[in-house]
């Protein structure tokens, strides 16, 4: 059993329960035990910080199996931990494809040996992501995959997106259809416009996007099943979306951070770090994407997660895969570019924020004990932060095994300082908490009847979270 | 003079004019008997050529060794990219063996400008995907200057696939620059998007524009656009964007035909039109090697010469 802590003096942001307000929070046996004023057991003080509900992405790719030189389920999931996410859903675009029990078996695995963070495996619509034989979704079913995707690639049959539609009905589960009509982006490069023809790119044309969420919106409408849509770039997307809502069609959807926070002119340098698909989008993009955040149209922010390793990003633009990394800086991005200064005006507010970065993604895909309420009995999934905090982002000391982030040397504002995975630190003071050290702490808490080696700040001692303070320091 | 050169919008209207004056100056070395002078003696430039060219590589060797340079052609083929060598590691190889320049052709567009990243040789661009291939924009500038005794001012059409044409995209820049007007031709399938901000007119008709121009250049169409469905069929492309002997009759007095080849001849431009005495396909191709030399030479040579001088 993990000991008893209280989080004292905590802005405690919790959606689920429309909370917004100081407090403190105790934590005891590895769930929430109360979110009163009340305190129990070690007293850490966070005044000034902000505890959430564990964050969740419904969108990562962790490589493995397949491709362990870009990203392993352990270096995936510790990269997750540190950006402080406690649930993650890994798409199925691996090698072999996740399009039967057996890998989902193997990720599932792996996560749980790594301790970092839940892993919630997205499954294949179809036989090798191939578009036409539909993936035997019961047995996956049976696993607890709860969304079908063939990401990457779309469904580009009518006929098998409305099968996959209807039959996942069988489960009321999820499908997520890449969003890409590809008759339209044959050896598309780069968004089509102005720029793309200046820089000589192929362009990948906006309707693409929209008119493939435009045929699954109907087409899950008329079903009544429920869609999912990735990723979504354009203001036309999120025009579709909105309007399908009001219409009641049963769809939730994602943006990415790289959508609401970067475009189309990063191309300029041919740096391919900054491809990615859905390509980066214009200004009013941008602004739609923010739009559709605040108003609710798009449900979540996701990050797509994409690992690449450097030889395969250091390569001519036309060569040089699509993705970015996600995991570490999602947080911060949202906090610095959306929640900004939240008395001047924001898009956010940081409630919303953490609706979408935690709350929303857990229901939209019926993940228990993930994205709050904070409440007693409820497991103790949990992310404290420093909102103030900034820092550097430094591609060569990311979790990740790659280093494809077009963030590197941004200073960004909002830093994870723990991050609780069932009442068990995963992250401690910023750094990851090897689980073997967190065991070993519960070891010696047991034995000495203390506390996991968790000093109170206020008491001033020489380890565990006396560093709190400098983690308002940019390094 | 120049540093590198990857797209003709690094250069101002001052820099195009003095390349093209360097190249008239040098022009004449072609006339000699040795056909050689030794400004770049001592400096070695390679042709990094990834993609198969013929014309342009075998220009950029002879605009090199005219001035003394040592050459080094390095092509795709039969070196190690074929064994899988990333362009990076190539041009840290090429930086290691101490090259004073790279000409580089490649498929993929921005790969010149990545290319400056890893190597300090100075980079030129010899054309790269449908981005840039701003030494052919030069040696058509020089060629229409030397015809009219001036740039600006001229009306210019260009007629055919401009949306995969780095010829076209370079050369509208360049005139732009130097004050010609530029009116684009082609189906709106071959127009690229964006186009209207380009500042120059756009039209579907090319006897409209026919009876008004003073240059008349055409691109060249490849066959697969026409399996991709940019049109129809090459039939129905000359007939409708095609010149013809019908439509070089009407150009006005004086008004010249080119084309950065190789020619489709009977699609984009018929064989009357293309051997026509107003055509000056030949004079482009042996001027560009004088742009070449003017370019390396301000590159790698022009610092060297305090007077300014060069010959």
């Amino acid at each position: 059993m993990t000991a008893e802590f209280t989080f004292t003096d905590v802005r405690l942001v919790d959606p689920a329960a429309d909370r917004d307000e100081v407090t403190n929070v105790t934590v005891a046996g590895g769930i929430v035990t109360a979110t009163d004023r009340s305190s129990a057991g070690l007293r850490i003080d966070c005044a000034g910080l902000v505890l959430a509900p564990g964050l969740v992405d419904l969108h990562v790719h962790l490589r493995e199996p397949g491709r362990e030189d870009a990203e392993t389920v352990a270096s995936g999931t510790a990269a997750a931990a540190m950006g402080g996410f406690t649930a993650v859903c890994p798409m199925a675009n691996t090698d072999p494809v996740t399009d039967h029990a057996g890998v989902v078996e193997q990720v599932l695995r792996l996560a749980r040996e790594a301790g970092h963070c839940e892993v919630f495996p997205v499954g294949a619509v179809t036989r090798g992501l191939a578009g036409e034989e539909l993936a035997e979704m019961g047995a996956m079913a049976a696993l607890g995959v709860r969304c079908f995707s063939d990401d990457g690639m779309p469904v580009r049959s009518a006929q098998v997106m409305r099968r996959a539609l209807e039959y996942a009905k069988t489960w009321d589960a999820i499908i997520c259809n890449h969003a890409e009509e590809p008759t339209l982006t044959g050896g598309a490069e780069m968004n089509e416009g102005q720029l793309s023809t200046l820089l000589g790119l192929a362009g990948w044309p906006r309707e693409a996007e929209e008119i493939m969420i435009a045929r699954d919106l109907l087409l899950a409408h008329g079903l009544n099943a429920r869609l999912h849509v990735p990723h979504v770039s354009t203001a036309g997307s999120v025009a579709l979306l909105r309007q399908a809502k009001l219409r009641g069609t049963r769809v939730t959807a994602e943006a990415a951070p790289h959508h609401f926070t970067l475009t189309e002119e990063l191309v300029r340098t041919y740096d391919p770090v900054y491809r990615v698909n859905p390509p980066l989008r214009t200004r009013s993009d941008v602004e739609a994407v923010r739009a559709g955040l605040a108003d609710g149209t798009l449900d979540a922010i996701a990050t797509d997660h994409a690992p690449h390793p450097p030889e395969q990003k250091d390569q001519e633009w036309s060569q040089a895969p699509n993705g970015m990394l996600g995991l570490e800086t999602a947080l911060a991005l949202t906090l610095t570019e959306l929640v900004g200064d939240e008395d001047a005006g924001s898009v956010l507010s940081m409630k919303q924020a953490i609706a979408a970065l935690s709350t929303n993604p857990a229901r939209s895909r019926d993940i228990g004990g993930h994205g709050g309420p904070v409440e007693p009995g409820a497991p103790a999934n949990l992310v404290l932060f420093d909102p103030a905090a900034r820092w550097t982002v430094d591609d060569r000391a990311l979790q990740s095994r790659s280093r494809n982030t077009p963030y590197a040397g941004m200073q960004l504002r909002g830093r994870v300082i723990h991050t609780l995975l069932r009442g068990r630190f995963t992250v401690r003071d910023g750094a990851l908490a090897p689980r073997d050290a967190a065991e070993a702490d519960r070891m010696q808490s047991r034995d000495a009847g203390e506390a996991d080696g968790l000093q109170s700040r206020d008491a001033g001692e020489a380890d565990g979270l006396q560093s709190l303070d400098a983690v308002e320091v940019t390094p | 003079m120049i540093n590198d050169l990857l797209a003709i919008s690094d250069l101002d209207a001052a820099q195009i004019g003095r390349i093209l004056d360097t190249a008239d100056g040098l022009k004449d070395i072609a006339l000699r008997p040795i056909k050689k002078v030794p400004v770049l003696r001592g400096r070695t430039v390679c042709n990094l050529f990834y993609e198969d060219s013929t014309r342009t590589r075998i220009s950029f060797e002879l605009a090199a060794k005219r001035l003394s340079a040592d050459v080094i052609n390095f092509s795709a083929k039969g070196s190690s990219v074929s064994k899988g060598e990333s362009l990076k590691d190539t041009a840290l190889t090429l930086q290691a063996m101490g090259v004073d320049a790279i000409v580089i052709r490649h498929s993929a567009s921005g790969a010149p400008q990545q290319l400056t990243r890893w190597v300090d040789a100075k980079v030129l661009n010899a054309g790269d995907g449908w981005h840039q291939h701003p030494t052919q924009a030069l040696l058509d500038l020089y060629t229409i200057r030397d015809r009219f005794g001036r740039l600006e001012g001229l009306r210019v059409a260009i007629i055919g696939d401009v949306f995969h044409s780095r010829v076209a995209r370079s050369l509208v820049q360049g005139l732009t620059t130097m004050g010609a007007e530029v009116t684009l031709v082609g189906p709106p399938t071959l127009l690229p998007p964006g186009v209207d901000s380009w500042g120059v007119t756009v039209s579907h008709d090319v006897d409209e524009v026919l009876g008004e121009i003073d240059v008349c250049y055409l691109l060249r169409v490849q066959q697969e656009r026409m399996d991709e469905q940019f049109f129809p069929s090459s039939r129905e492309y000359a007939r409708i964007w095609g010149i013809d002997r019908d439509r070089l009759a009407r150009l006005p007095q004086g008004a010249i035909v080119m084309h950065p080849g190789p020619m489709n001849r009977g699609v984009e431009i018929s064989a009357d039109a293309a051997d026509a005495p107003n055509s000056v396909i030949v004079e482009q191709v042996s001027n560009g090697i004088a742009v070449r030399m003017s370019c390396l030479y301000l590159m790698l040579g022009a610092e060297q010469r305090a007077d300014g001088g060069f010959l």
